[in-house]
């Protein structure tokens, strides 16, 4: 049998692209119109959940870029019990991530101690002026919502501690 | 017929010849001569800001000299006041498009200063991540080939199969392009469920797409008259300049890190085959990484088989000092030979990290390589040599 | 023509005005019908994409808004270019396609001019666009414009030859160079007593067919050819210094120039705006129905879509030639292949 030539065999695999694109349809996704779901794990966004910050600083310290901008003051708190003693607490006065400069690592959420920060994987969030993107504490908790469930492990992994 | 194939060896000849005659007309006579051309650093063909300053005698290079360092971000100084967490989410961007890649041998590095090895589980993931980032940087690579030559099509086709391997990599470490999922002592945290069975799926897709640039691109008699025969290096040569990676295997040294060192991956554990090739040409080195593609998701294939349970972290206490002392590791990159240098003097974060990156000697060659070629040759031998230039610049 | 048609009487410079406009239309409807439908649409299915469909429809108007977007640029003549050659070298380009569309025969009595050496006419005035490339590579005073200038020049001249001997072919076949002639006797022809499908020398003149489409690929600076524009090394060869609507003038000529080329191709080889006459019972010219001449154009389109689609179905899947083996190329394969199709068609003829 003769050897078909390179040159026709190419033209056969440009071909057959175009009508599987026609029949079958295009493998980019139309957005604005359609939007495809980032897997779970996709880093979009850091929310707060304010109620679990001690502002203890530990993420504003291993930031590599230095974007998480902390202040609190010190309150009292009531006791836990009745006759004891009176508590000091820290009260978030300011949560600020600057995410023009956020390279979305991951290691404050990784290094917070007390569960507070999570990964959401919102990405639609983008501001044409780039000072608008130093998010406060209000935004970053709304995002809380959009955070999921962590998903389910790999066949063989070791099954959590908690 | 002479479309097809020059005759092997008297191009390399004829380039020596040709650039000594160049040599000695620039020489006797003035400046005037010839046309000095900037290529870059803005330029469609460079992969970045890389400027080759050639002199020109009509369509035939005299002389040229790459001149990079356009992009140099420092990385070497930026580790000396960072933590080694911090160390690693910066270390994925100095070969952007095989990420994983970058961040194993700086790990291997710390945990052999530490003493640690990772759990058999992580060593297994970490290479199955690393030989996934093989295929995402090689299959971009394969496209770009096309697109320097001047076939737009090809890179459409690596784009969208490369998609797959990039949403595998997100569905696992949450990052695309910068997985930052390497930690000393073993991994971040598991892999998701369902990941074994989509590996499986799209490693068959990228086969499939090997099989179709292999029709259209390297089939094409256009091509291969343009690659074969340009650029010719050989053995002793590359081993001087210390090529490394695809480059070295093309002229035909059996070099493979992966193969030939004992180190805390899963290397050792499958069956995996080391192409080389005698020619050393820009076809030799461009067959080369499509071999080592279909390679690498044979290689996927067989982990994923066996992939042993258990935890992904050893033992390591929260807060990480690494002990004084010094370590050496490279490994196989996507772009050839990795290495980091790490001293260590007891701190939260490295003393003095060096990064030896691939693609600056690779690149050192092109003085030698591009005397007496012709003007479309450089892009031919740049597209072949492949490098990054966040690789070169660091 | 128009008279004859029309049951009106038209002044002269009423016809010159409908020639100019319809002129303008068949050379630019079809470069716009081509832009679309090749360049955004099937170069977009053949890389698993959709192309541009914001615009219009499908994105039908997607052109609309290229054109409003180029013409809205600013216009930048670089300091040092040689500032009257530097404007007026894309319309030297574009003129080229409109003088080669009046020697086009659209219907039996629709054609803008009958030349008896329409053929011959056609091929000399193509060569005008080398001037105009030549031209914009040289007053851009740039170096990248000026290495894609001297390799259009060389390469556009090097592929004049097999065009003008592939369709010598064409000529020793038909007996005339008028190019409505051509087509009747392509329609009205039959091969071997089976009068069908008429006579479209694609058939016969095969060789020659392939070696005219390789030449026109080659004056059109598409790749495989398209060293010239080399995107990947010149950046835009002679076109990088242009922007705004001079930059239009030579989009939309490269287009219209392929889509005229075609048409030529299609009248040479495929048999031009006619149906085999067999099928009505036509047996010469003046025997065709008026109706063919708004018919015609249809078809004409049609089989121009044909070749534009092979042109750029190729122009996808090659990755470009170097310079030296494009002109071995065309020196020594192309020429010498046409040179012994004409001889075997000049023997053929007298034997057959």
């Amino acid at each position: 049998m003769a050897k078909i030539p390179g040159l026709v065999k190419g033209l056969g695999v440009t071909f057959g692209t175009m009508m599987r694109t026609i029949t079958k349809g295009a493998n980019t996704v139309q957005y604005p119109h359609e939007k495809e779901i980032p897997p779970i794990r996709s880093r979009g966004v850091i929310a707060l959940h304010q109620d679990n910050c001690t502002s203890c600083m530990l993420c504003s310290r291993s930031c590599p870029d230095w974007c998480i901008y902390i202040e609190a003051h010190k309150d009292l708190a009531p006791p836990r019990r009745e006759g004891g003693k009176v508590r000091t607490v820290n009260k978030l006065d300011r949560f600020d991530i600057d995410y023009a400069l956020c390279m979305y690592c991951g290691i404050c959420v990784e290094v917070c101690p007390f569960d507070a920060l999570f990964w959401s994987p919102e990405y639609e969030y983008s501001e044409p002026n780039i000072a608008d993107l130093l998010h406060d504490k209000s935004k970053l908790s709304e995002w809380m919502e959009t955070v999921p469930e962590a998903p389910a492990l790999e066949v063989g992994a070791d099954k959590k501690k908690k | 017929m002479t479309l097809t194939t020059d005759r092997l060896g008297d191009r390399q000849k004829l380039s020596y010849i040709a650039g000594q005659a160049a040599d000695a007309r620039v020489n006797l006579e003035l400046e005037t001569e010839g046309m000095t051309l900037n290529i870059g650093p803005q330029h469609p063909a460079t992969h970045g800001t890389l400027r080759i300053i050639a002199r020109l005698d009509g369509e035939q290079v005299v002389w040229a000299e790459p001149s990079c360092g356009y992009m140099h971000r420092g990385y070497e100084k930026l580790t000396e006041v960072r933590t080694y967490p911090q160390v690693t989410t910066l270390v994925n961007r100095i070969d952007w498009l095989g990420s994983f890649a970058n961040e194993v041998p700086f790990i291997l590095a710390a945990e052999k200063l530490m003493g640690v090895e990772a759990p058999p589980r992580a060593q297994w993931i970490r290479t199955i991540l690393f030989e996934l980032s093989r295929i995402a940087n090689v299959s971009l690579f394969l496209g770009d080939l096309g697109v320097q030559l001047g076939a737009i099509t090809p890179v459409f086709l690596a784009f969208r199969d490369r998609e797959y391997v990039l949403n595998l990599i997100e569905s696992a470490t949450g990052g695309r392009f910068h997985p930052n999922f390497d930690r000393i002592g073993g991994l971040k945290e598991d892999l998701p469920a369902g990941f074994i069975d989509e590996t499986k799926a799209v490693m068959k897709k990228l086969r499939n797409f090997c099989d179709e640039i292999e029709t259209l691109l390297f089939g094409n008699e256009i091509f291969q008259s343009r690659t074969r025969g340009i650029g010719i290096i050989p053995r002793g040569v590359a081993l001087q300049y210390g090529l490394s990676g695809a480059n070295l295997r093309a002229s035909g040294v059996d070099w493979d890190l992966r193969r030939d060192q004992d180190i805390a991956m899963a290397w050792n554990k499958v069956n995996f085959k080391v192409w080389t090739h005698p020619d050393g040409d820009s076809f030799a080195r461009c067959w080369i990484r499509l071999q080592e593609t279909r390679e690498a998701t044979l290689i996927v294939d067989q982990l994923l088989d066996g992939i042993p349970s258990g935890p992904v972290m050893a033992k390591v206490p929260k807060i990480i000092k690494v002990p004084e002392g010094e370590a050496w590791v490279s490994t196989e990159n996507p772009l050839g030979e990795m290495g980091y240098y790490v001293v260590s003097r007891g701190d939260l974060g490295p003393f003095r990290v060096k990064i030896r990156s691939a693609s600056f000697n690779n690149i050192s060659i092109t003085p030698w390589l591009l005397r007496g070629v012709y003007v479309p040759d450089i892009i031919t031998i740049l597209a072949s040599l492949y490098f990054i230039l966040g690789d070169i610049d660091r | 023509m128009i008279q004859s048609t029309l049951a009106v009487v038209v002044p002269y410079w009423g016809q010159s005005l409908l020639r100019v406009l319809g002129g303008l239309v068949a050379v630019l409807l079809p470069a716009g019908t081509i832009v679309y439908l090749f360049l955004f649409k099937m170069m977009s299915f053949m890389q698993s994409r959709l192309g541009p469909m914001e615009a219009g429809p499908y994105g039908s108007l997607q052109l609309v808004a290229e054109v409003g977007k180029w013409m809205q640029k600013e216009d930048i003549v670089p300091q040092r270019a040689d500032k009257f050659i530097f404007k007026i070298a894309p319309v030297v380009v574009l003129v080229s396609t409109f003088l080669l569309v009046v020697v086009v025969p659209f219907g039996p009595d629709a054609y803008f001019t009958d030349f008896e050496t329409g053929v011959f006419y056609a091929l000399a005035v193509s060569s005008i666009s080398v001037l105009g490339i030549l031209m914009a590579g040289w007053a851009s005073a740039n170096k990248y414009s000026l290495l894609g200038g001297l390799r259009a020049a060389g390469q556009l001249i090097a592929y004049e030859l097999p065009m003008v001997l592939a369709v010598m072919g064409v000529v020793i076949q038909a007996g005339t160079m008028n190019m409505q002639r051509i087509v009747v006797a392509q329609n009205a022809g039959s091969m071997f007593g089976f009068d069908g499908l008429g006579n479209p020398y694609v058939l016969t003149q095969l060789v020659g067919f392939a070696v005219f489409m390789i030449s026109i690929q080659a004056e059109l600076t598409q790749a495989p050819f398209d060293m010239p524009i080399a995107e990947s090394e010149l950046v835009s060869g002679y076109m990088t210094e242009y922007s705004g609507f001079r930059f239009l003038i030579f989009f939309i000529g490269e287009f219209a120039t392929a889509g005229v080329f075609a048409m030529i191709a299609s009248v040479l080889f495929l048999g031009g705006w006619g149906v085999p006459f067999a099928w009505f019972g036509w047996t010469s010219i003046n025997d065709v129905a008026d109706w063919m001449n708004l018919v015609g154009p249809l078809i004409l389109l049609s089989k121009m879509m044909l070749v534009v689609f092979i042109i750029m179905w190729v122009r996808f899947s090659y990755p470009r030639f170097r310079e030296d083996q494009l002109q071995r190329f065309a020196w020594k394969i192309l020429i010498p292949v046409s040179l012994a199709n004409i001889m075997v068609t000049a023997v053929l003829k007298v034997a057959l």
